[in-house]
């Protein structure tokens, strides 16, 4: 998955003068109640900021990341559950067998679960969940997730047994993924407006357009968890107002803050912990491998040679950022660093160019979708390829036309996107995939993959992947994007790293 | 009157009518797919097609455009796409935030500017006209989002006496939803109050210099019965044009201060609808924004009627 949804422009705001005493007396005049101390908080409550306020609050309905940074694992749980380091972990599954061949997963599941409502959870509700996922009505946005399933038993009513058609070497991860949500047959058409789920979390209230209140669910099983009483997830999508809402103390955390530019304040102040951590999104500039001239790999590769992927990170994201070479995030098992296969050399750029039969360089078109990394770094990759004769005319759009004309009508020369679903390099093996390259040997290193078990085998058969589309530069691969949070002193459990996208607050607490 | 008001309400259907056929048109031809939106890229061909029939994408214009006029005219404004709830629901939601705001925003300025425009207008050239026409000129030229993030910084971060934006919900009592609107009111109301006071004072002015005042002071009325009697009655005819526009201005365009508060009001919900390309609201958060207009306009003409009585060749 590529999509994030649509977000505000950052305002360049002017901070710091002095108010006119007219107003003052204004303010006086209406009688202005006492202070009320925003900051004397009982310390079993949290109140979370988030960019985007979700649309509704079914996982198996949607793709807005906004609804799994709600559910997941507070309100809802899968079989199995990834946690903080992105390692698949026991969920509604306490353990799990899988057959030598790889096709048969027998789920163990947990005894004394009950759904929010009251009503009990056993293997019936796996089925459910499950066959509803991959069914013919379903609006899952992972449907492909559940495509391998070929038949869901339930023997007992603590075991499911999962068959596959073919092996799946991602099939635990992603049925830990939100997607994958197991959702009772009695709540699943009532979900969107109030979710029942099993987690630790119970829905309490949804002020539409300002926040999301979840309660403790005081019936969990087990009493340890969680810490806090009330967690809130509050909606605020411009950078200064999310800026000032840290400050006067309305919100404990901004677990992934919107615009970098204001981490330096916050830095500074010593009420607060900064934190940058990765997520699963790779940033590219994606290129049109299907449109003349970026089916020929020289011009490809000229374009890798002419960007300086540092200045992109410093100018588009004021240095936050890891450079990447390759359609691979740096955390993972498998990852090989490919950075050094194309050192900023404007001079061969040229040169390469000029083999390929374009000596006085090329018009193109870079359409850039909403996000900050993609409008800031379409200019200055602009302004970098300027260098080597390749003229840009940048066309900024909103995600509505992105999706339509880029993805979906690969109308397009150039783009900028962070493609942020975990160990998505499968998308270089989709002919029809909007950046219209087919490799054999990818397709091939792909098939055994498909087939590898074996964690070592699949790490190097990562590595060849990676190795191939940064040889045949399918896309110029730009960095890791970030994940920067800020969150108050004396809060910890909150995850530093994205591994999918989450605001697991189950651990969380005061110091 | 009665003839005057019939013709008035049949204007207003047709442009109602209007509106409506432009705001459909406009979403016909905008680009996006509202399903795909949704959904994301990951999406299988059968599981769009599934949620487009869902949607009802899937059907002839005509249709869709009888089914959603129908739907309006029988009170029923459909389903969102994204948030899955009734739009009367969102609507009313976010209107109870930008009503009151609206209101209270109007409020404070019709306040503050009447008094000090005809201050400023009855000591004309003087001290007091000179410094109501600097802070007129001030509020005009402030943008009005960044006086909002002075006052945040100042009130919120700096004395800590309001939070820095954000709407309880009524239902956390009048209080605390009353006391996170007077940021946003006194923002939005500064720029409205700078502007009503200028017409004021120059209402006031024109009508200083009319016959009838003359007559009036000339037959021995004091100056504060000429002011009340003969001078403001008059002068609010223009005044009452402006504070209607301004009112029906606030409705729709308070958009900016909302984003700077993260208040939920009736303009982020439009906007978030655009961007999603949940169409359905758009076109009723549009069609609400016509029809309070229109009924706003009408209340002002009816108020002229009743500052203005005599019988106006139903102009």
């Amino acid at each position: 998955m590529i999509f994030r949804p649509p977000s505000l422009a950052p305002q360049s705001l002017a901070l710091g003068a002095r108010l006119s005493l007219a107003v003052g007396a204004l303010l006086l005049a209406l009688g202005v109640p006492a202070p009320t101390g925003a900051s004397a908080q009982a310390r079993d409550r949290l109140v979370i900021g988030m960019h985007l306020e979700p649309p509704h609050l079914d996982p198996t309905a949607g793709a807005a990341a906004a609804i799994d940074e709600v559910t997941y694992a507070n309100l809802f749980e899968s079989l199995t559950r990834i946690d903080a380091r992105g390692e698949v972990i026991p969920g509604l599954a306490e353990s799990w067998q899988v057959s030598p061949d790889g096709l048969t997963y027998t789920f163990k599941l947990r005894a004394n679960v009950r759904y929010h409502d009251g009503t009990g959870f056993d293997a019936a509700d796996v089925k459910f969940a499950l066959d509803r996922a991959r069914g013919p009505d379903s609006v899952n946005a992972q449907k492909a997730y559940f495509a391998a399933i070929a038949s869901v038993e339930t023997p007992d009513p603590l075991t499911v047994i999962v068959g596959l058609s073919r092996p799946d070497g991602q099939f635990l991860f992603n049925m830990g993924s939100n997607d994958a949500a197991i959702v009772a047959p009695e709540s699943a058409a009532t979900n969107k407006q109030k979710p029942i789920g099993t987690g630790p979390f119970k829905f309490d209230r949804w002020v539409s357009g300002d926040r999301v209140v979840l309660a403790r669910n005081p019936d969990f099983r087990d009493p340890t968890v969680p810490k806090l009483r009330e967690v809130v997830f509050r909606f605020i999508s411009d950078p200064a107002a999310q800026l000032n809402a840290m400050r006067s103390g309305d919100v404990d955390a901004f677990p992934n803050i919107g615009a970098t530019e204001t981490l330096p304040v916050l830095e500074a102040d010593k009420n607060f912990v900064v934190t940058v951590g990765t997520t699963e999104g790779e940033t590219v500039l994606a290129l049109n491998n299907a449109r003349k001239p970026f089916d020929d790999v020289r011009v490809r590769r000229a374009l890798a040679f002419a960007v300086n992927r540092q200045d992109v990170i410093d100018g588009a994201m004021f240095g936050y950022g890891t450079p990447i070479g390759s359609h691979f995030a740096p955390h993972r098992a498998g990852y090989v660093d490919l950075t050094g296969m194309y050192p900023h050399d404007p001079a061969k750029a040229r040169a390469l160019l000029a083999e390929a039969g374009y000596p006085n360089g090329i018009d193109a078109v870079i359409k850039l979708p909403p996000p900050i990394y993609a409008r800031r770094g379409g200019e200055i990759i602009a302004a970098q390829l300027a260098e080597v004769g390749v003229r840009l005319r940048i066309e900024p759009m909103e995600w509505a036309p992105w999706l339509e004309q880029v993805f979906k009508g690969r109308d397009f020369d150039m783009t900028i996107i962070s493609h942020v679903e975990p160990l998505d390099i499968d998308i270089y093996n989709r002919p029809d995939y909007y950046f219209g390259y087919h490799g054999d040997r990818f397709a091939a290193v792909m098939d055994k993959l498909s087939r590898a078990i074996e964690p070592d085998a699949r790490a190097a058969l990562y590595g060849d992947a990676q190795r191939i589309i940064a040889e045949d530069s399918v896309n110029v691969f730009l960095f890791q994007l970030p994940k920067a949070g800020v969150h108050r002193a004396g809060l910890t459990g909150l995850w530093e790293n994205s591994p999918v996208p989450a605001n697991d607050v189950t651990a969380v607490s005061w110091k | 009157m009665i003839g005057f008001l019939a013709r008035r309400l049949l204007g207003l259907g047709l442009t109602l009518w209007l509106a409506s056929l432009v705001v459909f048109v406009v979403l016909e031809v905008l680009p996006g797919d509202p399903a795909l939106l949704m959904l994301g890229v990951d999406a299988r061909p059968d599981t769009l097609a599934a949620l487009r029939a869902q949607m009802g994408l899937d059907q002839p214009v005509p249709v869709r455009y009888l089914g959603w006029i129908g739907g309006l005219l029988s009170g029923d404004m459909g389903i969102s796409h994204t948030y899955a709830v009734p739009v009367a629901d969102l609507v009313r939601d976010r209107l109870a935030v930008t009503a009151p705001l609206a209101g209270l925003a109007i409020l404070l300025s019709t306040a503050v500017a009447l008094p000090l425009g005809v201050l400023a207008a009855s000591r004309r050239g003087r001290v007091a006209d000179y410094g109501v026409m600097a802070f007129s000129q001030l509020g005009v030229a402030i943008p009005n989002f960044w006086f909002g993030i002075l006052l945040v910084l100042w009130l919120s971060i700096g004395l800590g006496w309001f939070e820095a934006g954000g709407f309880p919900g009524w239902s956390e009592g009048l209080g605390p939803a009353l006391k996170s609107l007077i940021l946003p009111a006194v923002t939005l109301g500064l720029t409205e109050a700078a502007i009503l006071a200028r017409i004021t004072r120059a209402a006031v002015l024109d009508t200083l210099g009319e016959d009838y005042v003359r007559t009036a002071r000339a037959k021995g009325l004091g100056a504060g019965a000429v002011m009340r009697r003969h001078v403001l009655r008059n002068a609010l005819i223009p005044i009452t044009t402006i504070v209607g526009l301004q009112f029906a201005f606030l409705l729709g365009g308070a958009i900016v201060v909302e984003n700077v508060f993260f208040l939920p009001g009736l303009g982020r919900l439009l906007f978030q609808a655009i961007s999603q390309r949940d169409l359905i609201v758009v076109k009723d958060v549009v069609m609400v924004l016509a029809a309070l207009v229109v009924a706003v306009n009408l209340i002002v003409d009816i108020l002229y009627a009743a500052i203005d009585p005599r019988p106006k060749g139903m102009a």
